[in-house]
């Protein structure tokens, strides 16, 4: 039963960060590699202000989104620079600067060695060490999260979001500063990511550059592939296949000398064979 | 009143002039057509009346009084301009009536996220949609409707806006004889309502038809301006044309 809690508070978290970058890729059609940064940074956020300044948990999560609120207003304006591939790369570039100075900043990160001792939150008496109950906060976050996505879309900013996507020249010629509109959206996602990032941090109670690397980026950009762009429920689904798919893999019966290498490449071919014979995703409604 | 004016427009591609010390002005509430053969510089004008292009000297005075040398697309709309394209650009994974709906919804930000006026927009969005016999359609993908029905789905777009100015290239290109009466139709209606239509056509027919006054273009310049049925009469803008 734990492990189950463990794996469906694992979803909840990718879940959020999954319908939090659908918004810039699938909705606003920028492909952005730079999640795991704002993931990033509200979790070490959390980490530094929970186990150095003794601060809650939800102080510490609203310093996180704060942080990364400026951070990614710097950031988004700089990218507004750039289109397309170029786009993608600079966002590439965003997420590997973060890395470097999560491994490099010692006296704040620690560096490789990581950030242990995080502390679970604990409010109006629940303490939330309990993994069942996390579960529950994460599922809180992960609602609100949804649905403020969910308003955004439904809304005539959302939809200014989908004609950037499809043309933004176009759409500027009808008087949108589409500049604002992307920086705006962009800012939201990674707020929502910083959410999530204060989650995994507070959940695993230790933290490390590893989890936040590029590769990270490109696992969240997966499930909103995967699972569908321009659709919200899509990368819950996105995200419920990648966190399951390995778990369901290690039943399949590889030879224990080999099994982690061959849940991998298994994992790969099918990510291929999805993207053959499906591009647009699950159920998604844009493709890339 | 001329509505636009150009002052020694200079567009250059590559150091070849696309438009070279274009001096003209449009009449408000008239028919304008801008006619000329292939690479004139039609379009070209058109993209930097609505901002897509940069403009690389002279200016473009609007309503007499604002002198612009520099306009980025978003501030063509502040102007009262709005437009259409050569080259058909919907927004093709949105509905039909999403198409339209996103061009007259709030500007600003907040007020997009929290929209007032929906259901006066959807109004509006039937207004035109059922002018261009595309309201059946409304929940269809752009992307799914042909040619015809996308050419005018750009012209609804462009009604919706409500402008004072309206940038028509090449409207009636590969419409079927009954689109073709519906576009015609929308632009005199335009006129009716005293409003402004540059229209770029090929087709000598419709100009007559439908045109005050015309600037014929060739290799970005002027090469004559009046009324259609004295202008197209001259030879040498017949040869421009058609060649010897």
């Amino acid at each position: 039963m734990e492990y189950l809690i463990h794996l469906a508070i694992l979803f909840v978290i990718y879940a959020t960060l999954g319908v939090s970058l659908n918004l810039v890729v699938g909705y606003t059609g920028l492909l952005s590699v730079t999640h795991a940064a704002f993931y990033g940074i509200g979790a070490y956020t959390t980490a530094i202000f929970l186990t150095k300044s003794g601060v809650g948990f939800f102080s510490s999560l609203v310093s996180g989104i704060v942080i990364v609120v400026v951070i990614s207003f710097l950031v988004g304006v700089v990218l507004s620079k750039f289109k397309g591939d170029y786009y993608a790369l600079v966002t590439f570039g965003f997420n590997a600067i973060i890395f470097a100075v999560f491994l490099n900043w010692q006296n704040l990160t620690n560096g490789s060695l990581g950030v242990p001792g995080i502390s679970r939150p604990e409010l109006f008496g629940i303490n939330f060490a309990n993994n069942f109950n996390f579960l529950i906060l994460a599922l809180i976050f992960f609602v609100l999260v949804y649905f403020a996505s969910r308003f955004i879309v439904n809304s005539s900013f959302g939809r200014v979001l989908k004609a950037i996507r499809e043309d933004e020249t176009a759409i500027a010629v009808f008087g949108y500063k589409t500049l604002s509109f992307k920086l705006v959206v962009f800012i939201i996602s990674a707020a929502m990511a910083a959410v999530a990032g204060s989650l995994f941090a507070s959940y695993i109670t230790f933290i490390d550059p590893s989890s936040f690397q590029l590769t990270e980026s490109m696992f969240i950009l997966a499930i909103i592939i995967l699972g569908g762009l321009g659709n919200l429920r899509g990368s819950i689904l996105g995200a419920l296949f990648l966190i399951l798919l390995p778990e369901i893999l290690r039943f399949v019966g590889f030879s224990s000398d080999i099994d982690a290498q061959m849940r991998q490449v298994v994992y790969g071919i099918i990510l291929i064979l999805l993207m053959l014979y499906r591009p647009q995703g699950l159920i998604g409604e844009y493709k890339l | 009143m001329k509505i636009i004016e150009t002052k020694n427009l200079v567009k250059r591609f590559n150091g070849v002039y696309a438009i070279d010390r274009l001096s003209i002005g449009i009449e408000k509430g008239q028919i304008t057509g801008i006619v000329g053969p292939n690479g004139s510089g039609k379009t070209t004008l058109i993209n930097l009346l609505s901002g897509v292009l940069k403009i690389d000297s002279g200016e473009i005075v609007v309503d007499g009084t604002e002198k612009i040398t520099r306009i980025l697309p978003h501030q063509v709309f502040f102007y009262g301009i709005t437009r259409t394209f050569q080259n058909v650009r919907l927004f093709e994974q949105m509905t039909v009536l999403d198409n339209i709906l996103v061009v007259i919804t709030e500007r600003n930000i907040f007020s997009s996220l929290f929209e007032k006026h929906i259901e006066y927009h959807h109004k509006i969005a039937e207004e035109v949609l059922q002018k261009v016999g595309l309201w059946k359609k409304k929940n269809q993908l752009a992307a799914n409707l042909s040619y015809g029905q996308r050419k005018l789905l750009e012209i609804a777009r462009a009604l919706a806006m409500k402008a004072e100015v309206y940038l028509f290239d090449e409207p009636f290109a590969g419409l079927f004889p009954e689109m073709r009466k519906i576009v015609s139709v929308i632009v005199q209606e335009l006129k009716q309502k005293n409003k402004t239509v540059i229209l770029i056509e090929h087709d000598i027919g419709l100009i007559r038809e439908l045109c005050d006054y015309i600037f014929v273009m060739n290799e970005g310049r002027l090469l004559a301006e009046g009324k259609p049925e004295s202008v197209l009469e001259r030879k040498e803008i017949i040869e421009a044309y058609f060649g010897n």
